[in-house]
């Protein structure tokens, strides 16, 4: 008699070990050949052992530039600020065609970057305003400010008070036009 | 036999007691409710002491708070808030501080809020220190306020902070309620389990007690009279047929279940590790609908997809510091997570001095785990899929913006890949690349759409070279 039980005590234990044999969301799965996965190069973002902070991922050796982006030239002071005011768009003076897609271009990064705050006419009123999740953000014709393209330009290269620089997000060309975006969005507004 | 009277004895004070112990502790709990009862009513009184001197002061600075604080919300907040420095001082009761701390009356509040350079510029000495103080960032000039409009901002400046303990009785008492409402589904379960387990326990001790009283009285079952014929084991193994069929079906039903096996093996379909700083995708792609690629900036033109670095947080959370009451209540009961603390590591690790406002200059790398990962074998571009296919995130990745833990949705096998270049047409209108190549695929294949796989899609070397 003890004996069909301890049978039956094994199976049911067996049975509770296939199951928790389950896949651990928490760990990866086993793989077939781990040096054809893996790569041999050192990946983006990889931890490495010989460069500062451990990590792949470094910074543009100074007094380089990065593709795609170009030197600036104006700091990051108030006097900077008025400095970029009278800055034009490098973009403006293209054909038609280039300023379709100019707009097109930046209308959609606008969507991407600043409409959430900024709001999709750029009337300060995005959907984490509206959420009140960040505040005070100031409308695109708000006449003190009187934003003009390179003012534009030269905060989104450096961010201004609690708004960060999106200079890591988008390259030049493409911050400029966003730029020329919000001018179009200012002239909208001030209509 | 003189114990057992003792022992009669030790429970009959064991029930008493117990019997006194509730008879009082009823009217203990009684006289709890009533002191509360008590305490409310002097709470609100408190309250509306606090109310009262509030409305005073109101009336003193003649001003209209709600109007205020939109105004306050719509202009000041970006860099103000009340009880908090953050890129220009606390402003909670600013006005008092100035005339206690400098004597500078509203007169001075008015020239520095309409042009706080130009009072910087005269040489005022108080408004170059605070200038200084916060680095130099110069205060927008709001000349458009009236001096109306500032004093319905000071005057909600002014306001005492509203009374949390009302709200936090409401949180206490959800977070109460909740055990006792729902009891968990692996207790439940558990506890199932526990009863079955004891059902068959039982069953054997009483299958054994039968069998005993039968063996006592000399019955002999049923059972043992048939066990003189063969043994049906015995009947099987002699029927080479059966053996044979039985042995082809095990045979079939093992190597199906091998080969289930063995094909998830280097699939990490639903992986979803503990990040070191719990990120909710449901909070941010969901509930503030923040799109996929203002973090995962990179999808837009390269292979990867990027994992944001910390600057990209901070563009939010430099003003956010902490989440909204209830988000933080819900975290923690329903997922275990303070999203608070998690907003602390990544200042830690950002090196944000929240006191000050300042970068400190000491970060440190975040060790995210990375979840979904190709061989390195197979290419796969995003921007390639995603701009130019105009592929959705949520087709690979799955309702991102549900997910609190992200995991990995598609298995991304080659079988996935494959099926999907066979099943998605191009999309080629309005992209000049495709023009000449649509032209040359119509006239081959005969077709006004086509798939990705006729295009050259499953050819070996678009992925493995």
């Amino acid at each position: 008699m003890m004996n069909s039980f301890s049978k039956i005590i094994a199976v049911f234990s067996l049975g509770i070990l296939l199951i928790s044999c389950g896949e651990d969301a928490r760990e990866p799965n086993i793989q077939y050949m781990p040096n054809m996965y893996e790569p041999v190069g050192y990946e983006t973002y990889d931890e490495v052992d010989f460069l500062p902070e451990g990590t792949e991922a470094q910074k543009p050796v100074d007094n380089t530039i990065m593709r795609g982006w170009m030197p600036y030239g104006i700091e990051n002071t108030p006097e900077g600020k008025e400095q970029s005011r009278t800055l034009n768009s490098p973009l403006m003076a293209n054909d038609s065609l280039s300023i379709a897609e100019n707009k097109a271009n930046g209308s959609q990064l606008y969507t991407i970057y600043c409409a959430i705050c900024h709001g999709d006419k750029g009337d300060g009123k995005g959907y984490l305003v509206e959420r009140e999740k960040i505040l005070g953000v100031p409308s695109y014709d708000d006449a003190v400010r009187n934003i003009t393209v390179g003012t534009t330009f030269h905060t989104m290269q450096y961010g201004l008070n609690s708004m960060g620089s999106y200079a890591s997000q988008m390259n030049t060309k493409e911050m400029w036009q966003v730029s020329q975006y919000v001018m179009q969005l200012k002239s909208e507004l001030t209509k | 036999m003189k114990k057992t009277p003792c022992r009669h004895r030790i429970s009959k004070v064991l029930s008493v007691s117990l019997f006194i112990f509730l008879l009082f502790s009823a009217p203990i709990f009684a006289q709890d409710e009533v002191a509360s009862e008590e305490e409310a009513p002097t709470e609100a009184a408190n309250t509306d002491q606090a109310a009262n001197p509030a409305d005073t002061e109101a009336a003193d600075v003649d001003g209209d708070p709600v109007a205020g604080k939109q105004i306050f919300n719509q202009n000041c907040a970006a860099c103000h808030a009340l009880n908090r420095k953050m890129t220009g001082p606390a402003l909670a009761n600013v006005e008092t501080r100035l005339q206690e701390e400098e004597g500078l009356g509203r007169e001075w509040l008015y020239k520095w809020i309409k042009n706080s350079s130009g009072l910087i510029a005269s040489g005022d000495a108080y408004a170059n220190e605070v200038y200084n103080e916060y680095n130099q960032a110069a205060m927008t000039a709001f000349p458009t306020l009236s001096n109306e409009d500032i004093d319905n901002v000071l005057a909600y400046t002014a306001e005492p902070p509203k009374t949390p303990p009302p709200a936090a009785d409401v949180a206490g008492g959800g977070a109460v309620g909740a055990p006792t409402g729902g009891i968990s589904n692996e207790i439940v379960l558990g506890a199932l389990t526990l009863i079955f387990g004891l059902l068959v326990v039982m069953l054997f001790l009483v299958n054994k007690t039968l069998n005993r009283i039968a063996v006592a009285n000399g019955i002999v079952s049923e059972k043992e009279k048939t066990e003189k014929r063969t043994p049906l084991w015995k009947a099987f193994a002699q029927n080479q047929f059966l053996v044979l069929v039985s042995v082809v079906f095990l045979l079939l039903g093992g190597a199906y279940f091998a080969y289930g096996w063995m094909m998830q093996i280097g699939v990490d379909q639903g992986y979803a590790p503990i990040q070191p700083i719990h990120y909710s995708h449901r909070i941010h792609a969901g509930e503030n609908k923040i799109e996929c690629k203002y973090c995962h900036s990179s999808a837009r033109v390269s292979k990867h997809s990027g994992i944001p670095s910390l600057n990209v947080c901070m563009n939010c959370h430099k003003s956010i510091y902490q989440v909204a009451e209830e988000t933080l209540e819900e975290g923690k009961k329903e997922y275990g997570v303070d999203y608070n603390k998690e907003i602390k590591k990544l200042y830690a690790a950002v090196g944000w001095d929240e006191e000050n406002q300042k970068y400190t200059g000491e970060s440190q790398p975040v060790e995210w785990i990375r979840i979904h990962n190709l061989p390195d074998f197979a290419y796969f571009n995003h921007s390639q899929h995603h701009i130019v296919g105009g592929i959705q995130c949520q087709e690979c990745h799955g309702p991102v913006e549900e997910m609190e833990i992200m995991y990995q949705y598609s298995s991304l096998t080659m079988g996935w890949c494959i099926n999907c270049h066979r099943e998605t047409n191009v999309k080629v209108e309005g992209n000049a690349y495709y023009e000449k190549i649509h032209e040359q695929l119509e006239k081959k294949y005969g077709v006004e759409t086509f798939t990705a796989a006729q295009m050259g899609g499953i050819e070996c070397g678009k992925c493995h070279y």
